[in-house]
């Protein structure tokens, strides 16, 4: 079977054509669900339609499935936006648990962190991981901050500011959620979604008490010219629409030794990220030396992300 | 009957015979059905096709008018073991010759509810992943896993002892108490559990204390008590007066009763809540505040929920009074209210509170979308349409087996 996709650079055209292709497989197949979720990525073709829609859990996979499974999801990266991503699984590293510390006296309000997450993930515009949170200088109250400041000038008298994310807690409701385990902690630490098992439910939603998990409510806005092509499976590649995404401490990157996107755009050295069982790491330094506290401790979530301030 | 037509075959081809002969009224109810069915199909589409994005959910009210109805649907579902106890643990005559009617209606609930819980998926073409040892289910740990069990299970239960009982009626016996007694006990058990398990849904997360309160499930389980039989009390009196099926008034008597019980535990229960929320009032009754009362200015609930207070409380004032109770048009009015009220005090109540503010402090409002509000009537639609047939397939079975049964007591006492 030709793919009618080869004919044309064009990606609008490209779409359209892939849709007007799949609605004839679906009709052909009877498999209607495929044609109007586009499996997905909102265009395949048959082959891939089938091996999207059969696709196995990742934990269930073997290397070869895995190797294929990438394969697949580079080829309709290429075809949806033009760009050859490269899809890495790098496992966690043995002796390695990441921890997260904020400087809140340091924090300064200049949202560089959001900004850089969003590009380093490939973020659609509706979604951003980190949100700070501009907060009244005698309130820890959360109810009273103010999460869409927008100032001419930051930080701005009398506030402080305070950025959260995915905590990546140790014990983790929306794990203990999520009916199909589409979500997980890693052997490091981090919290994971496989973007092909979910169902978008968005029961984990409802469970993380900080607001730290996105739905794709629609197709994420990707261009072509903004994706970042280095990318993880269980990471920052591209997303489907339907499902639920969150912070993973930049598992393309931490993986390899290199630090958050969040942690290298931050100017002011609030943020400080690193192995926790790693007794001479600064985030150790900063555990043991400075008093530490984190959001909703009394929910008992454990979370891996502390604040401190300078005394 | 001859013996080549009592078979399974037969019974399912006379089941279809009458599910498709009737009077004008008859077809055009259906027809008005088939029309809600298609238009909330055709938005379900536009849904698939552009995603959830159609809806007014956001990820600060991650769920909204779906799993609201999904809610209430459940309630009524369960509120069949009120004719199921009584019939065959009590053994009230009156009650166990329309009790099939309490199981057809469950069937149509439960169905409507695990729909309300598939359009509300972003990813439906993967519900493959819920089904257990082939896709990967998190059971026990997951309670949305748990709610898969028991609401396919009620589903199949009910449907099992209806089906042995109206074939047996079918063939003219008597059914094997010995054999569906044992279902039937499991299924009194099961109707609890489908709505502790709903409850529980909610009150597991310790994010949402609007939600994470032990009262929530004796909360659900007495609304349900409430809105189920009146719902019940609503489609007996319907189909007595569209068929020649015998139902007799104490049976709605009993449910009025019920729900009028069911109604007054309810209120008490939202009150011990109100109570605690508001004599010391801290951020954990910021939700009741806002249903209530308003947050900071927003009040997109407040409208909801003094109706649902207003329907309720009229609604419990009729059915206390015991003249205008078993008042044929009052106890009527009693029994709209009450369903209204619960629909509103369980569903949109119930789910979109617990979303504002959100855990961390932002309060995003929620109304349904024409989408939402469309695909909802389209199920509702499929789950009347499903008793309606059901219920016209059974009727007339049970209607000769009861002729016949009171013919042979008739002949029995002669002699």
């Amino acid at each position: 079977m030709k793919n009618p996709d080869d004919q044309n650079d064009d990606p609008a055209i490209g779409d359209m054509a892939r849709r007007r292709f799949l609605q004839g497989v679906a009709l052909a197949t009877g498999a209607g669900a495929l044609a109007v979720n586009g499996g997905a990525w909102g265009g395949s073709t048959l082959s891939d339609a089938f091996a999207d829609f059969f696709q196995q859990h990742y934990q269930r996979m073997t290397e070869a499935e895995i190797r294929a499974t990438i394969e697949r999801i580079e080829r309709k990266a290429k075809r949806r936006y033009g760009v050859d991503i490269r899809v890495d699984n790098t496992p966690a590293q043995e002796g390695v648990i990441f921890g997260y510390a904020i400087n809140v006296s340091k924090c300064r309000g200049y949202r560089d962190c959001v900004h850089a997450c969003a590009r380093e993930n490939n973020l659609s515009s509706d979604t951003q991981y980190i949100r700070v949170i501009e907060m009244d200088r005698d309130s820890t109250d959360l109810r009273h901050g103010d999460h869409y400041y927008d100032h001419e000038q930051v930080p701005v008298e009398g506030k402080y500011y305070l950025p959260m994310q995915c905590m990546q807690c140790d014990n983790p409701p929306c794990v203990k959620a999520c009916p199909v385990e589409a979500t997980w902690t890693e052997p490091d630490g981090i919290v994971v979604v496989d973007y092909d098992w979910c169902i978008g439910c968005r029961y984990c939603m409802t469970a993380c008490p900080y607001q730290a998990r996105h739905f794709n409510w629609g197709h994420p806005d990707l261009t072509s010219a903004g994706l970042n092509p280095d990318t993880h499976y269980l990471g920052n590649r591209p997303r489907p629409r339907g499902v639920v995404e969150k912070c993973h401490f930049c598992v393309q990157r931490t993986r390899k030794g290199r630090q958050p996107a969040c942690q290298e755009a931050c100017p002011t050295g609030a943020r400080i990220f690193g192995n926790l069982l790693d007794p001479d790491s600064e985030i150790r330094y900063v555990l043991e030396h400075k008093a530490v506290f984190r959001l909703k401790e009394d929910l008992g979530t454990e979370p891996k992300f502390w604040y401190f301030r300078d005394e | 009957m001859s013996d080549s037509r009592s078979g399974l075959f037969g019974f399912v081809l006379n089941g279809l015979g009458h599910m498709f002969r009737g009077g004008l009224l008859y077809w055009a109810w259906l027809a008005l059905l088939l029309v809600l069915i298609v238009l909330g199909g055709w938005h379900y589409y536009l849904q698939l096709r552009d995603g959830l994005l159609v809806t007014n959910m956001s990820n600060q009210v991650s769920w909204g008018f779906y799993i609201s109805n999904f809610t209430f649907l459940v309630g009524v579902a369960a509120a069949a073991v009120m004719l199921v106890v009584p019939a065959y643990i009590f053994n009230r005559k009156d009650i166990k010759d329309v009790v099939l009617m309490g199981d057809t209606m469950a069937i149509g609930a439960v169905a409507m509810a695990i729909l309300f819980v598939v359009v509300d998926l972003g990813r439906p073409d993967r519900f493959w992943h819920l089904i257990p040892f082939i896709g990967r289910f998190n059971f026990p740990e997951s309670m949305l896993a748990w709610d898969v069990i028991v609401l396919n299970g009620y589903l199949l239960l009910n449907f099992g002892i209806s089906f042995y009982i109206v074939y047996n009626h079918y063939q003219g016996k008597e059914p094997n108490a010995s054999r569906y007694f044992p279902w039937v006990l499991l299924a009194i058990f099961w109707a609890i559990s489908i709505h502790t398990v709903t409850a529980f849904l909610y009150s597991a997360n310790s994010a949402r204390p609007y939600w994470h309160n032990a009262l929530l499930a004796p909360r659900f389980i007495a609304s349900a008590f409430a809105s189920g039989p009146a719902l019940m009390a609503i489609g007996l009196q319907i189909i007595r007066r569209v068929s020649d099926y015998p139902i007799r008034q104490s049976v709605i008597d009993h449910l009025a009763l019920v729900a009028a019980i069911a109604l007054q535990v309810t209120l008490f229960f939202v009150l011990a809540e109100l109570f605690t929320d508001f004599y010391n009032e801290g951020e954990h009754a910021a939700s009741a505040r806002y249903l209530f009362f308003g947050l900071d200015g927003h009040t997109a609930l407040t409208p909801w929920i003094w109706t649902a207070v207003l329907l309720l409380a009229v609604a419990l004032l009729i059915l206390m009074i015991h003249p205008l109770r078993t008042h044929p048009v009052y106890m009527n009015i009693a029994f709209v209210l009450t369903v209204v009220g619960v629909w509103i005090e369980k569903g949109m109540g119930l789910v979109i509170p617990a979303f504002v503010p959100t855990p961390i402090g932002e309060i995003y409002e929620y109304a349904p979308s024409a989408t939402e509000i469309m695909v909802s009537l389209g199920i509702w639609a499929i789950g009347l349409l499903l008793f309606t047939l059901l219920a016209k397939a059974a009727l007339p079975v049970q209607c000769s087996f009861l002729r016949e049964k009171a013919h042979r007591e008739v002949t029995h006492d002669d002699a």
